[in-house]
């Protein structure tokens, strides 16, 4: 099939973009969003032109380093499904296909679709850990772990990372990365010791990025690859008003250093 | 074999140190034996990771909590992405909670037996002691392992095993076990024990007087080259499976770290072990950029066939049960579908041979769950493979819920890696090794579940004391990063990339790294032979020419550039695919994962050489022009007698 | 546990204001109050149709002690700009973190009223000071008969006679349904009530209450334009 691109072009973060329009002549349904990409690039590297630069590396849908906006929804409109895993069947003979990257001031473009997203570290390095230091572990079966809340851990640790949910937020918010690892390590026996001052940390750290305000429209669990639900977002904000409400301000709290 | 035999030499430049005494106590007595660094001195020390794998981020997690000055590199953009995360299966652990016999004695011999004899069984018994520790590291983290009812942990059993020791998180164990590595680290980096530096490619080590004393690195966003000086290196780097282009690792895996290591004097070992996976969805076109594993814990449930008779055109459904060959139950009963890789993947290129592959390129084969849904119902098997699933019919289209899944093996493990002695130290002194990267623990094939705890127990339990032990040798001394070997090693990286872009040819990088996939995986890869590997030999070099005199390197060397990372990720491929073949060309036998077609029973079964090649080959660089030379270190076995694998 | 976050804002009453869920805690609260209001004013409106007197006494009865409808009243305020305080300063944040808009963004899931929070909102505020004008103080309509509350009925019949004032109240009522269509469930996300049996309960309760707000209170002008309510 023969398609035509629309596609973002940046040559730096502080360059303009514009969208170019790109032919896409012989499309096979068999490929992947990406592989259709490295074709055309492939055709820009012979015509000497710089190709197309977007992140990824598993090409699985696992790593979370691909991402950006097919035709305005964050991965395409495949439901959980990452764009590296966004196969052209999917497409019809003719289809002009819009592809921009993922907007958000807290995630700036570095070039083309890709774009900077360190700032979800940085939400992880305040709090999204339990403190275990190497070694110190107790056997594994000494603590029992209800089977429910392992998978329902389980399922909001599948998160991996690849900013979807912010992309697709009208308000550019990052509440539901931030509020599935909250959920995962809080629900865990493991990870009560540090409840409160995780999720206190990552909150905080998530608004000093610039990311914007959750008011639970639900196009970030609609975009999630991994179907993350928006209940983990309820239980991050009940998390927060409970360690809000148990503060003790002569006790530091769970100290993790 | 009889004593009349002169057993080999081990090569003086291979120590391996392995402790004195009964297998069971090297580790503690090593561990007794080895220095300590005082904690007041630990700052002071500057300790490089490259690589925030399993191995990496597990390793600059514990020695930043040791008070070590630790900087973690990837060229990731978040250290989350290294490629173990991709893991599906699980990890193993001699924890016997199934109660079925399992222990450490047990894993150590399957995984000295598994790898046909060609690993040293001193590591492999320490491997499987920590075992139990990394599971217990692990659930503390929080890594969401799947559970019984009762709240226990749940096992499963996994390739090659006969014994539920495998733990597992859904069809993602290595991304939780990856995050909650990640986890530990980003808590170092908030701690300020542990600097990272992401979108960072080491591109040279920096040897001075013969020791290990930094890495050469590239900026990829802003183009920079720098110099880090530091006390010991550590290399977490990964595989290089991608050698072969098409592969079941990551897009960006690559051997440069470990190849430009090589170039520094770093021998490299066992090359030609590189580990085809069975159970792989099947290439599609042309445009195919890599390969998808389907999880071998598939095997359990799942029964693999073919048509008997070659040619036959006829959906699976429409093909009736004695038309159908389950080859794998039907040659080895006792083991079935869950005979080790190497076996199955050999079996499965057998019967395409004779005709009888399935799919459009007649390049696959079954992979049938009709039995098991009928026996344990869907919800069950989609409890256990759901997401394996999903993915298939995301990539296929198919459902193989309904039609039975079509697999073909791939390129998916490389047992081979740098060498290195029992502490993960290189033959350059203070450049240590873990993971994938080095050669250590899986001899010529790797059991399922067995990367993710080698992984882990290098970067969690053994790197942390080894390196103490150097560092506690080593005075924290100041470190010059203008010596006259770190400017060399700078102005190498600069004019490799220089090179890369001046040389403006025709051929994208992407298609030179075809061609050369394709040598490899048609003559070194499944199946070899002298003839084949002599004529890719020479095959590589013209490509290799062809490479530098006309490969297209488009944009500049000032900001991101994915088309220049490839090209010299590329690059060393050309020179290591070289001596993959070298290496599988002297080993004129057939174990594990090389399968030398000279060299096989009268059934067709990998026939080992134990009188002349029981050791391993470790290599050492002498030059662009000049061949490497080839030093053994020689195995010696003495709780696990070699005997003829088999699995009848 | 980090060293980021000891001595975290959030410790002291005005830092936790200064995040984003601390103030989302507030558009709650005094959300649930408004809406309490709201409902409670239906119910009482609805008396119109019990005819004048039954109405009017109700109207008195409000009034009967200043003291609790002055303190009702300043309750009401201080949630109003309280909720629209906090509102505005999530909008104005919410912008900033997306000052490049998408060349091409398409909904997948999210309801209308959800993405309009921040435009049915004031709406409903303006009609507010608008109805303020004109049923309580009655400066606006000076053709009205007042004095204030001891002709409520008569303020009101009269009022909805004139017919794009009518329209205009049903036009608002429109807004504030699908501002408590989202809100109302919204305010139960919040405040972390989430549970996979209950939740869609919610949803579902939301929903109901929104329509009865519209119902009740559009019913009144739809009467007196019907003449119904004479
Ligand atoms: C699809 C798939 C499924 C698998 N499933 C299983 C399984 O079920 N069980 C199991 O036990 N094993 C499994 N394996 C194998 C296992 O995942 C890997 O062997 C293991 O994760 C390797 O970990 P590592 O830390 O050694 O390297 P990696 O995880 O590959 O990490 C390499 C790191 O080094 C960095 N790096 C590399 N080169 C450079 C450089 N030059 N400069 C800077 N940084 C660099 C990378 O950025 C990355 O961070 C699987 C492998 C694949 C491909
Ligand atoms: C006057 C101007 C108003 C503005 C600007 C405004 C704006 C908003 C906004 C932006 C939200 C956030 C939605 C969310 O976060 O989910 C909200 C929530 C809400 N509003 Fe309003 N609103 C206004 C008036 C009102 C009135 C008069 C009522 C009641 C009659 C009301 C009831 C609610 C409720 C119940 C919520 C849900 C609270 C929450 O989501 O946490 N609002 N409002
Ligand atoms: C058709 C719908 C409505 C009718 C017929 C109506 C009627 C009235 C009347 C008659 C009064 C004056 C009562 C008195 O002074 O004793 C009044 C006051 C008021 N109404 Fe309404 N109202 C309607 C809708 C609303 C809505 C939707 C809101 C808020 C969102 C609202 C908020 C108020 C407020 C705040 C007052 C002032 C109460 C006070 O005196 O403190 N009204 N309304
Ligand atoms: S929550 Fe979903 S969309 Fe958001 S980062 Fe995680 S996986 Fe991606
Ligand atoms: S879309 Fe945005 S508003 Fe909340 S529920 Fe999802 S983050
Ligand atoms: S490339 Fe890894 S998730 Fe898409």
């Amino acid at each position: 099939m023969r398609l035509i691109l629309h596609v973002w072009r940046q040559s730096g973060p502080n360059a303009p973009g514009r969208m170019v329009r790109y032919d896409a002549p012989n499309v096979d349904e068999h490929m992947s969003f990406l592989e259709m990409l490295d074709v055309v690039n492939e055709e820009l590297i012979k015509k000497n032109e710089e190709p197309i630069h977007f992140d990824h590396d598993c090409r699985e849908g696992i790593c979370g380093a691909c991402g950006f906006m097919v035709n305005g929804v964050a991965h395409g409109i495949q439901p959980r499904t990452t764009v590296c895993q966004l196969h052209m069947r999917h497409f019809k003979d003719g289809d002009e296909v819009y592809i921009e990257p993922f907007r958000a001031v807290a995630f700036p473009i570095v070039k083309d679709l890709v774009i900077n997203r360190s700032a979800f570290d940085r939400i992880i390095s305040a709090g999204g850990y339990i403190s275990t230091p190497t070694g110190s572990a107790v056997d594994a079966n000494a603590v029992l772990v209800r089977k429910e809340n392992a998978d329902l851990a389980m399922d909001a640790a599948a998160c991996i990372g690849c900013g979807a949910c912010v992309a697709a937020c009208p308000n550019a918010s990052a509440s539901l990365f931030t509020g599935a690892k909250i959920s995962h390590l809080n629900l865990l026996p493991q990870g009560r010791a540090e409840a409160g001052e995780r999720v206190r940390g990552m909150v905080e750290a998530m608004n000093s990025e610039q990311f914007g305000n959750c008011t639970n429209i639900g196009e970030c669990e609609a975009v999630c690859p991994k179907g993350i639900s928006i209940e983990n977002i309820a239980r991050m904000n009940r998390e927060y008003l409970s360690a809000i409400w148990s503060e003790r301000p002569e006790t530091g709290g769970g100290d993790g250093g | 074999m009889p004593e009349v035999l002169t057993t080999p030499i081990t090569s003086p430049k291979l120590d391996s140190r392995i402790p004195e005494g009964p297998i069971q106590d090297k580790w503690e007595t090593a561990q007794f034996k080895m220095k300590l660094v005082n904690p007041a001195n630990k700052r002071k020390y500057k300790v490089i990771v490259v690589g925030s794998g399993l191995a990496g981020g597990a390793a600059a997690a514990s020695l930043g909590e040791l008070g070590y000055n630790v900087k973690c590199f990837t060229y990731n953009d978040s250290p989350r992405r290294a490629h173990s995360i991709a893991a599906q299966g699980g990890i193993n652990a001699a924890k016997n909670y199934q109660n079925d016999g399992d222990s450490v004695y047990r894993l150590f011999y399957d995984t000295v037996k598994g790898g046909d004899y060609r690993a040293r069984e001193a590591n492999v018994y320490r491997l499987a002691q920590v075992s139990v520790n990394i599971i217990d590291q692990c659930v503390a983290q929080g890594v969401p392992f799947a559970r019984e009812y009762g709240g226990t942990l749940a096992n499963r059993s996994f390739g090659g095993a006969q014994v539920s020791r495998t733990f597992y998180a859904r069809g993602q164990t290595g991304q939780q076990l990856l995050l909650g590595a990640y986890q530990a680290l980003m808590r170092q980096v908030d701690a300020g024990t542990v600097t990272l530096f992401p979108r960072t490619e080491m591109l040279d080590v920096i040897v001075v007087d013969g020791r290990a004393r930094g890495i050469v690195t590239r900026n990829l966003l802003t183009g920079q080259i720098d110099v880090h000086m530091a006390d010991c290196v550590i290399l977490g780097t990964g595989g290089y499976g991608n050698v072969f282009y098409l592969s079941t690792n990551a897009k960006n895996c690559n051997a440069t770290a470990a190849w430009r290591a090589y170039k520094r004097g770093a021998y490299f070992a066992n090359p030609c072990f590189t580990q085809i996976h069975p159970t792989c969805i099947p290439v599609s076109g042309e445009y195919q950029s890599k390969l998808t594993l389907m999880s071998e814990s598939l095997r359990n449930d799942g029964r693999i066939w073919v048509p008997k008779n070659a040619g036959d055109q006829r959906r699976a459904s429409q093909i009736p049960e004695d038309e159908r060959d389950y080859f794998l139950e039907r040659r080895y009963p006792a083991f079935g579908n869950l005979v080790p890789r190497d076996v199955a993947s050999r079996a499965a290129k057998a019967v395409c041979d004779e005709g009888r592959g399935v799919g459009p390129s007649g390049l696959g084969v079954y992979l049938d769950f009709a039995d098991s849904i009928h026996r344990l119902g869907r919800h069950k098997i989609e409890e256990r493979y759901g997401n394996l699933f999903e993915m298939y019919e995301s990539i296929t289209g198919e459902n193989p819920y309904e039609a039975p899944m079509r697999i073909f093996p791939a390129v998916h493990y490389t047992m081979g890696g740098l060498w290195v002695d029992y502490n993960l130290m290189s033959t350059v002194p203070g450049l240590f090794v873990g993971g994938e990267a080095n050669f250590s623990d899986h001899g010529a094939n790797r059991l399922g579940a067995s990367a993710l705890m080698q992984g882990l127990a290098d970067g969690y339990f053994v790197l942390p004391y080894t390196i103490g032990n150097f560092l506690a040798d080593h005075r924290p001394d100041k470190l010059d990063e203008h010596c006259p070997e770190a400017l060399e090693a700078l102005t190498n990286v600069k004019d490799i990339t220089k090179r890369l872009i001046s040389v403006n040819g025709k051929s994208t990088v992407d298609e030179l790294h075809r061609h050369l996939g394709k040598v490899m995986w048609n003559k070194c890869g499944m199946a070899r032979n002298a003839a084949g590997l002599q004529e890719a030999i020479s095959e590589i070099r013209a490509i290799r020419e062809e490479f530098w005199k006309d490969v297209k390197v488009v944009g500049t060397d000032g900001d991101l550039n994915h088309t220049l990372e490839k090209a010299n990720r590329v690059a060393d491929f050309m020179e290591l695919g070289e001596l993959i073949c070298r290496d599988a060309l002297t080993r004129a036998e057939s174990c594990g994962g090389h399968f030398r077609e000279e060299y096989q029973t009268p059934e067709g079964e990998a026939k080992r050489d134990d009188e002349n090649f029981s050791f391993v080959s470790a290599w050492e660089y002498k030059g662009a022009s000049i061949d490497p030379e080839l030093h053994k270190e020689h195995l010696t076995f003495e709780h696990v007698k070699p005997s003829q694998r088999s699995y009848k | 546990m980090s060293t980021a976050t000891l001595n975290t804002p959030s410790r002291s009453l005005l830092g936790f204001y200064s995040t984003t869920l601390g103030k989302k805690l507030v558009m709650a609260i005094t959300g649930f109050i408004l809406v309490g209001f709201v409902v409670g004013h239906m119910a009482g409106n609805l008396q119109v149709f019990m005819g004048r007197e039954v109405f009017n006494r109700y109207a008195a009865l409000l009034h009967s002690s200043a003291g609790l409808l002055w303190s009702i009243r300043i309750v009401l305020l201080a949630s109003v700009v309280m909720h629209i305080v906090s509102a505005i300063q999530l909008a104005l944040l919410d912008r900033k973190a997306r000052p490049q808009a998408y060349v091409k963004w398409k909904s997948t899931k999210s309801t209308y009223a959800s993405r309009t929070m921040y435009w049915s909102g004031p709406i409903i505020f303006v009609f507010i000071v608008y109805h303020l004008q004109h049923l309580t103080t009655g400066r606006l309509h000076p053709t009205q008969p007042f004095p204030g509350y001891h002709m409520a009925y008569e303020n009101v019949v009269t009022g909805f006679q004139v017919v794009p004032v009518s329209l205009f109240y049903i036009f608002a009522m429109v807004l504030l349904c699908m501002h408590l269509y989202h809100g109302i469930w919204s305010m139960f996300q919040t405040l972390g009530v989430a549970h996979p049996r209950y939740t869609p309960l919610l949803r579902n309760l939301a929903v109901a209450i929104s329509f009865a707000v519209l119902a009740g209170f559009s019913s009144v002008p739809l009467a007196v334009m019907l003449g119904f309510v004479r």
